[in-house]
């Protein structure tokens, strides 16, 4: 990836500004609604480049840990539910629901901050 | 097709409604009765709903919706009129739906009547027309506004109430349904899973777990709604007016569809009340006893609403495979995908 700037991450930057500050006081109905499902489409790209390569790190180094095997992510995840699957896992079950909970706070820290958060 | 021509077809398809509408309505209120002010009041790709009046020869006004498959789909003679021709995904066909909501309504659920039925023919898809009913069906609206705030407070028992009336139902008065007991239904959400080739170690923990408790799922097999939650409930001032969206109606287990209108996708941020965002468990749980559907363990809730997250998380990732697959290349659809881990984490928090 170039890291000549405007970086990737500047690049969606400005293209979600746009979409705030230009396309969405201008537009209506569904195509506003679309508009926002856009925006916040870019804001996900947005924190997982800026978080996600970190959380990935720590999930892959907890599986090592779990699995005592080593591989990609893709690769230790479909281990990890193979093993969950099979049952090989019946004894370590405090510990995958920790990395699991941890993982699933991880992923929504990108998909959705706001979803641990009541809006009452 | 440019979009002057794609109006054009509009036109004739609503006067082709028209026609037939009319013709219905004199069939079923007498002749001289007149059909006004149709108009569509949205189309998904799944399905139309039309809004329209019967003006009765006496003068008086039935307040109607018709409710239709699109019609793209019978000119490509895909899905029209087939009884029963259903899975647990595409939900029944709408003779089915509206048969449905009728008896739903025999037995005291809120429900807005069913008075015909339109057949497929060149002019029109198959649908149903039912009443057309005042208040709010959606659940963000009947959370936040204060013309509810009357109606909160009962809606959970109501809810109780209505779903242990259509649980009910003998099954030999219900048309042909898909079915799915609870290990059928666990087996399903697995092969989904599995088919979209992307391991899911949390929701395999779920799956896990509600496996090793197949027993606290209970064995009873009955109508169940199938989308009973915050957005298929017509609230007015006074509380439930109408239970809506009958179109994933099957036989199933009935305690899952109190799972599902626990599940926090509902809650629309109001997290403090678990039922809805509006209602409390007891509540539901008094209401379901109430109406004879006997006292429900907290125990087989905690399944049918791990289940329902566990379904949430499904049906999230279904509908950005619809895009990644090309099926239906949608924005709102792939960026939906992203919401299955809020059923992830709301279920990892579940089980233990």
């Amino acid at each position: 990836m170039p890291t000549d700037r405007p970086t990737a991450a500047e690049l969606v930057e400005a293209v979600r500004e746009f979409l705030t500050d230009h396309v969405a006081p201008n537009v209506e109905g569904q195509l506003a609604f679309h508009t926002r499902v856009a925006v916040n489409a870019l804001a996900i790209v947005e924190r997982t480049m800026a978080q996600g390569g970190a959380m990935d790190d720590a999930e892959l180094a907890r599986l090592r840990e779990l699995l005592g095997q080593d591989g990609d992510l893709g690769e230790m995840n479909g281990a990890l539910a193979r093993a969950i699957r099979s049952g090989a896992m019946d004894n370590d079950r405090a510990a995958v629901l920790e990395h699991l909970r941890l993982t699933a706070e991880d992923k929504i820290a990108l998909a959705n901050p706001r979803y641990l958060t009541p809006r009452g | 097709m440019t979009a002057d021509i794609n109006r054009k077809k509009a036109e004739i398809q609503t006067l082709d409604l028209a026609a037939v509408l009319r013709g219905r309505v004199q069939d079923v209120y007498g002749p001289g009765t007149e059909i006004d002010g149709l108009v569509r009041l949205s189309g998904g790709a799944s399905r139309e709903t039309w809004s329209f009046d019967a003006l009765l020869p006496d003068g008086k006004r039935k307040p109607l919706i018709l409710k239709r498959d699109p019609l793209n789909e019978i000119r490509d003679g895909n899905t029209d009129g087939q009884p029963g021709g259903a899975n647990v995904l595409l939900g029944v066909d709408r003779w089915t739906e509206g048969r449905l909501m009728q008896l739903a309504g025999e037995v005291g659920v809120p429900v807005p009547e069913v008075p015909f039925f339109l057949d497929a023919d060149d002019r029109t898809s198959a649908g149903f027309v039912m009443q057309r009913l005042d208040g709010e069906a959606l659940g963000r609206r009947i959370l936040r506004e204060d013309a509810y705030a009357q109606a909160r407070p009962k809606l959970a028992f109501q809810c109780g109430e209505a779903a242990a009336r259509f649980h009910d139902i003998p099954i030999d008065r219900l048309p042909e349904l898909p079915s799915l007991t609870a290990t059928e239904a666990l087996d399903y959400h697995q092969d989904v899973i599995d088919a979209f080739k992307q391991p899911h170690a949390g929701f395999e923990y779920g799956i896990h777990w509600l496996r090793e408790r197949l027993e606290l799922a209970g064995d009873r097999l009955t109508l169940v709604h199938g989308d009973f939650r915050n957005g298929n409930l017509l609230v007015d001032g006074a509380g439930l007016r109408g239970v809506l969206d009958w179109e994933l109606g099957q036989l199933g287990n009935p305690i899952s569809d109190l799972g599902w209108i626990c599940i926090r996708a509902w809650r629309y941020g109001y997290y403090d009340k678990p039922v809805g965002g509006f209602g409390e468990v007891a509540d539901l749980l008094d209401g379901y006893e109430a109406a004879g559907g006997g006292r429900v363990p907290l125990e087989r809730l905690r399944f049918w609403e791990a289940f329902g997250c566990l379904r949430w998380g499904v049906v999230c990732m279904i509908m950005a495979f619809t895009h990644i697959d090309g099926r239906e290349r949608s924005l709102e659809k792939v960026s939906i995908g992203r919401r299955a881990v809020e059923g992830e984490y709301d279920l990892l928090q579940l089980v233990d």
